[in-house]
């Protein structure tokens, strides 16, 4: 029998809850048979209940969803060839281990001899040998786990589905759990789907990623095409440690960010805003006469196989990997290679700028303050009646340890003449037509660049104040 | 100044004393009092008694039958009531509790004399059924004490398992039977306890309702009333121990349930 290559496909699928917000939106994915995915992404972006849609305990809000090309919306998860290993596994404590695993077969009224010898035979792969009579209160995590994964496979899905299986595990049974979970996903040949909020382990186990962000897919790619390629600032940022820095392309294979110039393999149009992505081990130290950019060790932190060390380079930060130490207060110089830079189009392109809270509960920005609800800003967070904020166990929040991100769009910044018109002033140093407005970029006093957006021409040099309305500011907490 | 505190061992003073007086020194007039005869001599002719006299012994098998079947009734009222309010999505869920659980603020008298009320107007004269009269008075009085315990341990039941169950294959009545009903028997034994031992001695109940059949309750009260200390002892001593061996046994049960239960709150906590 020939079956079509694609296991399930998810076209258009939305879920919006009673309340309005919507978990998950315009998600279209085609999934093979024998794949192993992996949905990943920081917790409430969506894949948790994209992962319950597939099993049947969420309905779609729209969209199709077919599992071997006929739309199974409307079937029962318990009647869906599709089993799960759930986050807390999910056990049930009043049988024990063999009545756990047989539940699934009891009900499907196998023979008896039969389910003895199917649930020994799943014992045997998850090296539970001689468990079945034990109670689910006397196994460890990691056993539980393991019974958790044979309750679902003993049933012989077609496609199974691992809800953060191993979220509650020491990193070293992890580890070894992945690696198991991976040879297990090539031994029986089923499709795997898998949930993560853990970079590495998606990258370990992944034929397949889906890196999804507030309800939407951000890229799906192999693990290699993730990490080296990420298409926008989001998944560079989420797989693995990476330094991001806002820039603007200035020739062919030029780029400027961090105040210099560099080379680069990535052909995008002149004048282009950009995001550059430069991995921790693509920088390379050297001496400051050498290097493209200066400036000094902030920090260095032993971490086995290499040191982390960062570098203030101007209002930059740069962490790096090394297998080299540096030493903390040097100055030094650094260089990139031009494959060590990911060129990704800026597309919604916003003033970010990164800063602390005042002790009065205010925004440090460049110069000045801003006004800023704090308290809504923490998840959990209230203000006691001193005027103190605390977090949800009633202890002061340390306000030092909170960074904040101010972004404002360059649609919302206005450009005037009258140095005391705006909360900033500046010089054009760049301007490009973008066909029916201008992108300036100005450099304020305090040596920050702001993009902004003007139908008129000013010219290159002037010197304006940037008017920003109070509530065209959007602040969020740095991760 | 050094702030005075009061130590441990002092704080305790009230309550050892509230012990010793209420507890232990009855307890001990109840044995002595058990254990002698009229003329204040150690005798076991009051326990030989109990289980010779076919009055005890009646009065303990219609007192059980009683409690044995309020038990039952209200079981299988108090059950669909604690499913419906723990686990559907109705909305004014604790208005619906409250309706079961406010007779409770009620004075009890009171209760049993509009239910007396009631049941005079429906079957005309109460002493035509004694026994249903006081089945349908003590599940009444009772309800409450077994919808509680059961309603609590279905909130608490972990909507993972009965999706774990569903995913496995189960449809609603076999995930029911399989999963939901076993893992509530911890509630079941408390609200089973909470009403069978009330009932086999609470005969302000038959009194109210003129049932004129003894029960333990009033056989003790018959006993003591009679100025007879010591048979009326022995029985309440029975009962006691009729008690504490049902207690133990329930008690053994409720703390496997306990320990199955923990697993899954560490499982949580992990998280």
């Amino acid at each position: 029998m020939e079956k079509s290559q694609n296991i399930i496909e998810l076209k258009n699928i939305s879920r919006t809850f009673d309340d309005g917000f919507r978990v998950v939106e315009d998600f279209n994915l085609t999934i093979q048979r024998g794949e192993f995915v992996t949905f990943l992404g920081p917790s409430g972006c969506g894949k948790t209940t994209t992962l319950r849609m597939i099993a049947g305990f969420d309905s779609p809000s729209g969209g199709e969803l077919l599992l071997n090309g006929e739309d199974i919306k409307e079937l029962p998860p318990n009647k869906r060839p599709i089993n799960t290993v759930f986050q807390k596994y999910a056990l049930f404590p009043h049988l024990n281990v063999f009545d756990n695993i047989a539940f699934g077969l009891k009900i499907k009224k196998l023979p008896k001899a039969e389910i003895v010898r199917k649930v020994k035979k799943v014992l045997e792969m998850v090296d539970l040998e001689g468990f079945e009579e034990r109670k689910i209160h006397t196994l460890s995590g990691g056993q539980q786990q393991r019974i958790a994964i044979a309750r679902a496979l003993v049933n012989e899905p077609e496609i199974l589905l691992l809800d953060e299986p191993l979220g509650a595990l020491d990193l070293k049974m992890r580890k070894e759990m992945q690696l198991e979970l991976k040879q297990m996903h090539k031994r029986l040949g089923i499709t795997f789907i898998y949930v993560t909020h853990d970079q590495e382990e998606a990258l370990t186990m992944s034929d397949k990623i889906v890196v999804m962000s507030e309800g939407k897919i951000q890229q799906v790619g192999t693990p290699e095409d993730i990490y080296n390629e990420p298409k926008n600032a989001f998944v560079a940022d989420f797989i693995g440690d990476s330094n991001i820095f806002s820039g603007i392309m200035t020739g062919k294979l030029r780029v400027r960010f961090c105040g210099a110039e560099f080379e680069c393999v990535d052909d995008v149009e002149h004048g282009t805003m950009i995001d550059a992505v430069v991995r921790p081990e693509d920088i390379i130290i050297t001496t400051p006469e050498k290097g493209n950019i200066t400036g000094k060790v902030t920090s260095v932190v032993f971490k086995g196989v290499h040191y982390e060390i960062t570098v203030l380079s101007g209002k930059n930060e740069l962490v790096i990997q090394s297998t080299r130490k540096a030493q903390v207060g040097a100055t030094v110089g650094l260089n990139i290679e031009p494959e060590g830079i990911h060129i990704m189009i800026a597309e919604n392109i916003e003033n970010r700028i990164e800063t602390g809270v005042t002790k009065d509960y205010r925004l440090h920005f460049l110069n000045g303050v801003l006004a800023c609800d704090i308290v809504k800003l923490i998840p959990g967070a209230a203000m006691n009646a001193d005027g103190v904020i605390v977090d949800a166990g009633g202890d002061e929040i340390d306000i030092e340890k909170i960074r904040v991100v101010v972004s404002v769009k360059p649609d919302d910044i206005e450009m005037s003449d009258d140095k005391n018109a705006g909360i900033l002033n500046g010089h054009i140093i760049n301007l490009i037509y973008k066909g029916d407005h201008y992108s300036y970029v100005v450099r304020t006093d305090e040596d920050e660049d702001f993009i902004v957006h003007d139908e008129d021409l000013w010219n290159m040099d002037d010197y304006v104040s940037l008017v920003i309305p109070p509530d065209k500011f959007h602040f969020s907490l740095k991760r | 100044m050094k702030k005075w505190y009061f130590s441990r061992r002092q704080l305790g003073i009230p309550y050892g004393l509230f012990l010793v007086c209420f507890v232990a020194a009855p307890l001990i007039v109840i044995i002595y009092y058990a254990f002698t005869n009229g003329q204040g001599r150690f005798s076991m002719e009051n326990l030989s008694d109990f289980f010779t006299s076919p009055n005890t012994i009646g009065t303990l098998a219609y007192s059980f039958g009683v409690a044995v079947v309020t038990t039952c009734v209200a079981l299988l009222l108090a059950y669909p009531i604690a499913y419906i309010l723990a686990r559907s999505k109705m909305k004014h869920k604790t208005a619906v509790l409250l309706i079961f659980i406010m007779p409770m603020w009620i004075n009890f008298t009171l209760r049993i004399t509009a239910l007396k009320e009631i049941l005079t107007m429906l079957e005309g004269n109460l002493s035509y059924y004694p026994f249903l009269n006081t089945v349908i008075g003590m599940t009444y009085d009772f309800l409450p004490f077994m919808i509680l315990p059961i309603y609590t341990t279905l909130l608490k039941l972990d909507n993972s398992l009965l999706e774990a169950a569903c995913d496995l294959g189960a449809d609603t009545l076999h995930t029911f039977v399989k999963v939901t009903l076993p893992l509530s028997v911890p509630g079941i034994i408390s609200g089973v306890v909470m009403v069978f031992l009330p009932s086999m001695t609470n005969y302000v109940v038959l009194d109210m309702l003129y049932n004129s059949t003894y029960i333990m309750g009033s056989l003790i009260g018959a006993y003591f009333s009679a100025y007879d200390w010591h048979n009326g002892s022995m029985i309440a001593l029975i009962l006691l121990l009729i008690i504490l061996i049902f207690t133990l046994f329930t008690n053994r049960y409720a703390d496997e349930e306990e320990n199955s239960r923990e697993v899954h709150l560490n499982g949580e906590k992990n998280m």
